[in-house]
């Protein structure tokens, strides 16, 4: 029987990518226990890596000395996850469109637009170092009203 | 069949190399520049390769792998070669159509038809 109650977490790690490792397989096995579908599984550790990437190295620079906070939020219809870094911030309306023209042969600056593809909501606040993203269970990719970036 | 580091294997059929990316998971940039390594010392082997990137075993993988993914088709295509890629996970395709890397890459159901289409285009 899929869990119910909601699981609440945060966590502060270093700045290194395989610091995600451990609150990334909580965070899916939270999903997998309240019944969350493969594809929402695939989406939310396609959208938690990049934005951790972003956050260690576009964000903290990968400084040692500066840290990454994980904050998620599972429950029966949806996972919320905030991640917050101690860098400078930015403004996501100033990063190009990786579908268009020369981007396309770009190497770079896919990780955004998969996040807002792939999560129904998300939002940057605080100049930009902390990034909200939420999906619902079992919702489709794509709807128009969701699938947005704000 | 040859492996290489764990991460590809290489195998050669009729006039085409194919290149099979070993690992379930590609993430972490170390694993992306062991790859990157890897497979564009195959390609500056052989001038005018036919290469086909195999991704049967991949379930997940990270933008750093697309990124990869145009390097290595800049690098074939400066080598005079052609590049195919086959047997994507449903999973995966979807973050190719998403990019609108489905524009840039000629994307083949399997091996064998990756391989086909080499000498159809002659």
């Amino acid at each position: 029987m899929a869990a119910e109650s909601p699981v609440k977490c945060t966590l502060v790690v270093e700045s290194q990518p395989s610091a995600l490792n451990r609150p990334c397989r909580q965070i899916l096995s939270a999903l997998d226990a309240r019944g969350f579908t493969q594809d929402d599984i695939f989406a939310v550790h396609l959208a938690l890596e990049e934005a951790f990437l972003n956050a260690v190295k576009h964000g903290n620079k990968m400084d040692a000395s500066k840290k990454v906070r994980i904050e998620y939020c599972v429950d029966a219809e949806k996972v919320e996850i905030c991640i917050t870094d101690e860098g400078e911030g930015f403004d996501p309306g100033t990063i190009p469109d990786p579908r268009v023209g020369e981007n396309l042969y770009r190497p770079e600056g896919r990780g955004l637009l998969l996040i807002s593809s792939y999560m129904h909501d998300v939002k940057y606040t605080e100049g930009g170092t902390c990034m909200r993203m939420v999906r619902y269970k079992g919702r489709p990719i794509g709807e128009p009203d969701k699938a947005s970036v704000h | 069949m040859a492996a290489i580091q764990p991460r590809i294997s290489v195998e050669y059929k009729d006039e085409a190399t194919i290149v099979a990316f070993t690992d379930e998971k590609i993430l972490e940039e170390t694993d992306v520049r062991a790859l990157r390594e890897a497979v564009e010392s195959v390609v500056e082997q052989a001038p005018g390769i036919h290469l086909v990137l195999d991704f049967r075993h991949v379930k997940f993988l990270s933008s750093a792998v697309l990124g990869l993914l145009i390097r290595i088709s800049k690098r074939v295509y400066e080598h005079e070669g052609e590049l195919r890629l086959c047997n994507i996970h449903p999973g995966i395709h979807e973050v190719f159509k998403i990019t609108r890397l489905t524009s840039v890459f000629e994307i083949y159901e399997d091996v064998e038809s990756a391989t086909r289409s080499f000498s159809e285009r002659r």
